[in-house]
């Protein structure tokens, strides 16, 4: 079996060798590879190159395997892809497009070993097992693209929900906004205590009513946040817990231990205030409040 | 091995730890820094941290038992000017130095310790 296999490897490399201007003639006139290259030349020398690939994999017994090597060819073709968000079946039109490129190198093979049956089964097995590898690499490098898109989204997400806001001389805020994962809330660990260094703020409230639920994770990101400040010397609290939020909180037996707690961030603000030695008053009184010095 | 410097600044002692600690300048340091508590009647170390990059659970214990030594001595320590990284890290391992006083700056520090001295900032006045 494997011997008869071998053989069918070779004939089928020399078919492809002698037959591959034809079929790189056909494959140019396909309508994936004129959607792909530019000019005539470009469109063929892109085709024979996938053609190429396509035998170096059926030489190396790799022909079902879409990360193989021989492949680098078709994925460096792609790598220009870019599904449009518009059109939900570009994807799946661009596969069909492709395995039409099967037909014509069938065709040939049928025409030449139409007498041996054995070899004609296996040659179509393998060669159609090859093509149809193509539209694999097409998926994953269409996936790939889509994969990069919703990365940098995420980044983007990151960066814009973690503002650090100055309320007043040394006291900083953080609205904290959305599910907080792990990654988030590191982002949001690390500008707030970057935020205490360079501002030298003494307290740092981490207001959580734009967070939906709080968790045992969230929790532990909070705590850590409160525990990672209080080491640099600076005083935390927690704000905009929500009537629900709190009895969650105790029902899953969070404990925020000596973290100071507030309801809203006005009164969160106001401890703040009162732990940098400052206090509001109505401008009535003998003393108003002063504006912060800078 | 280069020892730490202490610097008395009048009833606070400020070490300025600049670079890794090993074990033996660990053990001086102590020894060195009881002794200047007794000599000097200090009420309040400042051990500034602020160049250190890196701190591990071996530095950490080293605070905890400075701090424990001279709390015996009736003198309050405070580390000043931890780094942000260094701050996370800390708090992934679990070493959360309970006990310790923290501050942001040498001159925060010198407040917490009740100091308004000439050395303290004029910050320290607030409106």
């Amino acid at each position: 079996m494997t011997e008869s296999t071998g053989d069918t490897v070779a004939t089928i490399s020399e078919f492809l060798d002698r037959h591959r201007d034809e079929i790189v003639a056909d494959w140019s006139a396909a309508t994936f590879f004129r959607a792909a290259g530019s000019t005539a030349e470009d469109t063929a020398a892109d085709a024979a190159e996938v053609l190429g690939g396509v035998r170096r994999a059926i030489e190396h017994g790799e022909q079902d395997d879409p990360t193989a090597e021989s492949f680098a060819a078709l994925r460096g073709l792609l790598s220009a892809f870019t599904v449009p968000s518009q059109d939900q079946y570009f994807v799946s039109q661009a596969a069909v497009r492709m395995s039409r490129l099967k037909e014509p190198v069938l065709r040939l093979w049928q025409a030449e070993h139409s007498g041996d049956t054995g070899l004609l089964v296996e040659g179509v097995v393998l060669l159609s097992t090859a093509v149809s590898t193509l539209r694999l690499v097409l998926l994953d490098v269409a996936l790939r693209s889509v994969l990069d898109t919703i990365t940098s989204q995420r980044e983007q997400l990151t960066e814009l929900s973690t503002p650090v806001i100055k309320l007043w001389d040394g006291v900083l805020a953080i609205p904290l906004i959305g599910t907080l994962d792990s990654m988030r809330s590191q982002v949001a660990t690390e500008s707030l205590l970057q935020a205490i260094l360079d501002q030298q703020a003494k307290v740092a409230i981490l207001d959580i009513t734009g967070v939906p639920t709080v968790d045992t994770m969230v929790a532990q990101h909070l705590l850590k946040t409160a525990m990672a400040a209080r080491l640099m010397g600076a005083d935390c609290v927690i704000s905009g817990i929500r009537p629900q939020i709190a009895h969650t909180m105790v029902q899953l037996g969070i404990d925020l231990g000596e973290v100071a707690t507030r309801a809203r961030l006005a009164d969160a603000l106001a401890y703040a205030l009162g732990r940098v030695g400052l206090a509001v008053a109505a401008p009535s009184d003998a003393a108003p409040a002063a504006p912060p010095s800078r | 091995m280069s020892e730490v410097p202490v610097v008395d600044l009048g009833g606070v002692l400020l070490v300025s730890i600049q670079e890794e600690l090993l074990d033996a300048s660990v053990a001086t340091l102590q020894q060195d820094l009881a002794q200047r508590v007794i000599d000097t009647g200090a009420r309040g170390i400042l051990i500034d941290i602020s160049v250190v990059d890196v701190v591990d659970s071996f530095l950490a214990r080293a605070l905890h038992e400075i701090a424990a030594i001279t709390s015996l001595l009736a003198a309050r320590t405070v580390v000043v000017g931890m780094r942000p990284a260094v701050a996370i890290t800390l708090v992934e391992l679990g070493l959360t130095l309970p006990g310790l006083g923290t501050a942001l700056s040498v001159g925060d520090g010198l407040r917490l310790l009740g100091d308004t001295g000439p050395g303290g900032p004029a910050t320290a006045e607030l409106p």
